[in-house]
């Protein structure tokens, strides 16, 4: 692949163009329209997984609904006709599937209510806490890991990774019950700083200021345990990504021009790290649907990951399968979203 | 240090690059790596010297530390002064005052010392902006006629690493360095990894490049034919420190050192039958760099080493006019001494003064 | 005019035994093992690890069987520690110590088996993948990705409460939820092996592939299934940790995560029984801290290469 001197026309004498700045990468839509089908996809055969997993019940659901109650052998043949599980399981298979795509979850065996109403008002609050946790986590991560692998082994850096591999260890139910002790209910002199579950004070107006204040106060000690366990992971990931990085060639040459240690580290080796930390970080977000599941549950947090707790009881399987469903939908999306953004930030990849 | 008489030259002004007994050692105590080990020598603006050796002999670790590129753990002794000032000892901000726009490095492997994820334009810029206030527009023109004048289409400014050949990419790499107008340009391996086509252009630019602007030239390469092309004076390393400096078409002709003699001789003419069928290695290895012992560290391996160089005190000899080497037997008490054989040596075939091998 | 003169050139005999004499059998084993002492952490892991299988095993003889026994005990309900009880009681008024340290087997038991069966189900998923590669491969690995698509809990769950509670629906949801990545890194191995001559000869020579499998490949991958089993059994305790938390084990079964669903539903949290909540996360920690401090451990022995900046 010689590149002859005299390459192109542009070189014979005259006045030399100035070519403008390349303007942000694009992805095309052929590559957007494929990786969307790919979603459908997916999102198609998690339903065929949950619907498998909600077929695998060795009890009968109708015994279970009626549990408290004494029904006679035809009105437990009407409620299994009702249910529909007597038809064959292709037939329900395709049942589900419109259900699905018309957000008829069925109706929760617990409380009596429409599964899609219940998680159509839980969504805002895990919405809230995720989407708080997630931005710390983030951001703490990606700051704490670059410092860290930086410098690899430095103080600095054993000390975070120390404590890292330690979060990590611990388990996220566990964590909040502790910090709910110590800043809730008090340990010794301790006082009682946070509220001790719940989203928010219900003597408080809903609206206004003092609401929104409110519900940030009770948002701190589940967002806090949240962060504390992601925010772990993320570290880890940056910090090895930048490590890869350290020996590349194009760091020499960017400390060659003069640049401080800080602008080397801030304009080269982040930027070429945080491509592959990100995208590994986003595919993490399964993870942090179950840190949400279990913190909900420790702080009485009234999202999406309660209801699941509260559906594990009898269990109420309609529950249970609707917020599967949603929790699966979420992650593939958010896949989506982690692959896009990558293609538009690493200009080696082709859009 | 030596400051060889024979050496022509204003002797008010300080030469462009000025490096007296540069020592560089990785690790403390006797299991230390010695990488270079103690380097004199001078370069006058335009003048272009080439540094040969083989692998391992020092010449990156060298050229790498007159900007103090090298990571902590190297030890860096001696002086090098850039127009009289010694880099080693400036504190920071000076030294990054002096990187890129009053010395700058072409790196070797072009494709992993660009920055993957950034323009060429970028690039070519960054050090621009940083050492001199002018506008983005203006930086930007500067880097197209940057590119212009290495033969690149302006076009490429909007192009990333990847998109580009190999032989762009290190024309882009001599662009960058010429970016903030340097006195003092150091180029490690700039054509290894490139095909021999492209290797000739490459050369020629440089050729071109230090004849128009009168810029300091430091190439490495362990490709002598390479370094004849471009460079006035040629360096021989061997083993951490210089065992031969001259004028390039002398150096080539009438070697003064045996590890020169050897590096010339593994190099086959081409065109001549029997050079294919006899390729003229060098048995042993190059030394154990954490010894440092006494004496020449050629001998283990020198075809006339006498039983003094083991022991004589080593240091760079003028040997013929503006021509230094490290050889015992440029001495006149050890120039006719027998070698470690005990056979009598064949008389030299030219009758040239100081010539130990022929 | 002697008969046995040596030819001017011969070559000296070698008389340094050791030249000659192959590597012991398992030098390369043995060193492994040296290496794996001078890490401290991983050192550290260990200790941890022993101490806490033998708190497992010898549970039945340090705590007796009445201890935990509802009915049986009559020790004061949530009380702090004193003298008789070192970590205070539970509402029932058993001692904490003891339903501590009772915990373990239950944990280690679930989380090894989980372990266990998802290293086997992974590892022969890799394995068949990556040796017979063509569609084989590509279904595998296409079932592979979907199953990485699930969110982990969400699919545990579900799979552990349609299942019925017990012990055997959290190993099986455990399992369900983890074998990929093992497929993954099993898969990569296999295929780095596969790729090397010794394999092929063992093909040229008639091996079939269940033989090339189990005697060329097998050997190769099992440092790495090593060291990633270890790394999933601290997983796999945290994750029968959580979903024992959330009611799904065996309610019958003393394990860490049901004494702190206990804690956290008959109001030891706003009692603040702080000695009723700390051991048994604590417990936990410590378990996890130490399979992950061995396992990357034994990671930076196996690949050298992560070892620099450890």
């Amino acid at each position: 692949m010689a590149a002859s001197i005299n390459d192109d026309a542009s070189l014979a004498g005259g006045a030399i163009t100035v070519p403008p700045a390349r303007r942000g990468r694009r992805i095309s839509g052929g590559y957007l329209l494929r990786r969307v089908l790919l979603a459908i996809e997916s999102f198609l055969v998690t339903l065929v997984i949950g619907f498998i997993v909600f077929s695998l019940v060795p009890s009968d659901p109708a015994q279970a609904l009626s549990r408290a109650q004494a029904v006679t052998a035809q009105q437990m043949a009407d409620l299994r006709k009702d249910l529909g599980l007597d038809q064959p399981i292709i037939v329900r298979f395709f049942r589900f599937l419109g259900n699905t795509f018309t957000g008829n979850f069925g109706y929760s065996w617990e409380f009596r209510q429409s599964v899609g109403g219940l998680i159509a008002s839980a969504i805002g609050p895990t919405l809230l806490l995720m989407g708080c946790a997630t931005l710390i986590s983030v951001l703490l991560g990606l700051w704490l890991g670059v410092r860290s692998g930086w410098k690899p082994g430095s103080k600095f850096d054993r000390f975070f990774t120390g404590t890292a591999v330690t979060l990590w260890s611990v388990p996220t139910f566990w964590l909040g019950m502790m910090l709910l002790v110590v800043f809730s209910v008090g340990v010794g002199p301790l006082p009682r700083i946070f509220p001790a579950g719940g989203m928010s004070d219900p003597t408080v107006d809903p609206s206004g200021i003092a609401h929104i204040l409110d519900v940030a106060h009770h948002l701190v000690l589940p967002c806090l345990t949240l962060v504390a366990v992601t925010f772990a992971q993320n570290l880890m990931i940056m910090r090895s990504s930048l490590v890869d990085e350290l020996g590349n060639a194009y760091l020499t040459t960017a400390r060659a021009k003069g640049l401080r240690d800080s602008e080397v580290r801030r304009r080269h080796a982040v930027p070429n790290a945080m491509l592959p930390a990100i995208t590994v970080i986003f595919l993490q977000i399964g993870g942090l649907v179950g840190g949400a599941i279990v913190t909900e549950t420790v702080f009485s947090w009234p999202g999406l990951g309660l209801l699941v707790y509260n559906g594990i009881k009898i269990p109420d399987l309609p529950l249970l399968e609707g917020t599967f469903v949603i929790f699966s939908g979420s992650v593939i999306v958010f896949n989506l979203l982690a692959d896009l953004l990558y293609r538009v930030l690493d200009p080696r990849v082709k859009g | 240090m030596i400051a060889p008489a024979t050496e022509v030259g204003d002797a008010a002004v300080p030469p462009l690059l000025e490096v007296s007994d540069l020592r560089v050692s990785y690790g403390v105590g006797s299991r230390s790596v010695k990488a270079v080990r103690g380097v004199d020598f001078m370069l006058r603006s335009g003048e272009a010297l080439g540094i040969a050796g083989e692998s391992g002999s020092g010449k990156s670790t060298l050229v790498m530390s007159f900007l103090r590129l090298l990571p902590a753990v190297a030890t860096v002794t001696g002086q090098v002064r850039y127009h009289g000032e010694d880099i080693l000892t400036m504190n920071w901000g000076r030294v990054r005052a002096v990187r890129w726009a009053g010395a700058s490095m072409i790196f070797q492997g072009a494709m992993s010392a660009l920055n993957p994820v950034r323009t060429i334009a970028q690039q070519i810029v960054e050090p621009i902006l940083l050492h001199e206030k002018i506008g983005a527009r203006a930086a930007r023109a500067r880097a197209s006629s940057l590119l212009h004048d290495v033969g690149l289409p302006a076009a490429r400014l909007n192009a990333y690493p990847h998109e580009l050949s190999g032989g762009q990419r290190q024309r882009v790499m001599i662009a960058m360095a010429l970016a903030c107008g340097p006195d003092l340009i150091i180029a490690d391996e700039p054509t290894t990894a490139l095909d021999v086509m492209v290797q000739a252009q490459i050369l020629q630019l440089l050729k071109d490049l230090a004849a128009n602007r009168s810029i300091g030239l430091i190439m490495i390469s362990h490709d002598l034919s390479v370094l004849s092309e471009v460079c006035d004076r040629l360096a021989v390393m061997y083993a951490g420190s210089i065992c031969e400096l001259g004028p390039t078409a002398d150096v080539r002709s009438d070697p003064r050192h045996p590890y020169s003699s050897a590096l010339l001789d593994a190099f086959p003419e081409i065109g001549d039958p029997a050079a294919r069928r006899n390729p003229h290695g060098l048995p042993g290895d190059p030394p154990d760099a954490t010894i440092a012992s006494a004496g020449c560290s050629f001998a283990p391996r020198c075809p006339v080493a006498m039983p003094a160089c083991a022991t004589h005190e080593i240091e760079l000899w003028p040997s013929g006019p503006q021509r230094l080497s490290s050889c015992l037997r440029v001495l006149p008490e050890f120039r006719d001494a027998p070698d470690g054989t005990g056979v009598p040596r064949e008389p030299a075939e030219s009758a040239t003064e100081g010539n130990p091998v022929g | 005019m002697s008969t046995d003169q040596r030819p001017a050139d011969a070559l000296p005999v070698v008389t340094a035994s050791h030249v000659n004499r192959p590597p012991a059998r398992f030098a390369g084993v043995r060193r492994r093992v040296m290496q794996f002492f001078t890490m401290p952490t991983g050192v550290f892991g260990a200790v941890v690890l022993v101490v806490v299988v033998a708190t497992a095993v010898f549970a039945p003889l340090i705590v007796p069987s009445a201890a935990l026994d509802v009915t049986r005990v009559d020790g004061p309900s949530l009380h702090p520690p004193t003298a008789g009880y070192p970590l205070g009681t539970d509402q029932a008024g058993r001692s904490v110590l003891d339903l501590v340290l009772w915990g373990t087997r239950s944990s280690l038991v679930i989380g090894i088996i989980a372990t266990a069966l998802t290293v086997v189900v992974g590892t022969t998923i890799g394995l068949v993948a990556g040796h017979y590669g063509g569609w084989v491969e590509r279904l595998l690995m296409q079932i592979t990705d979907w199953v990485i698509a699930l969110p982990g809990l969400p699919l545990a769950i579900s799979l552990a409460a349609v299942l019925g509670q017990g012990n055997t629906s959290i190993i099986v949801a455990i399992a369900v939820t983890s074998w990929t990545g093992t497929a993954r890194l099993v898969r990569a191995q296999t295929l780095a092996v596969g790729a090397r001559s010794f394999v092929e000869r063992a093909k040229a020579l008639g091996a079939t592939d269940g033989q090339v499998m189990r005697r060329h490949i097998l050997p190769s991958v099992v440092p790495i299934v090593l060291v990633t089993s270890t790394l999933k059994i601290a997983d796999s305790i945290l994750s029968a940790a959580t979903l024992t938390f959330l009611g799904l084990g065996n309610p019958m079964d003393v394990s860490w995560g049901s004494i702190l669903n206990s804690a956290l539903g008959q109001g030891a949290l706003t009692a603040g029984a702080w000695w009723y909540l700390i051991p048994p996360g604590v417990a936990i920690l410590i378990v996890v801290l130490g399979f992950t401090l061995c396992g990357r451990a034994l990671e930076t022995i196996i690949n050298p290469r992560m070892g620099a900046f450890r």
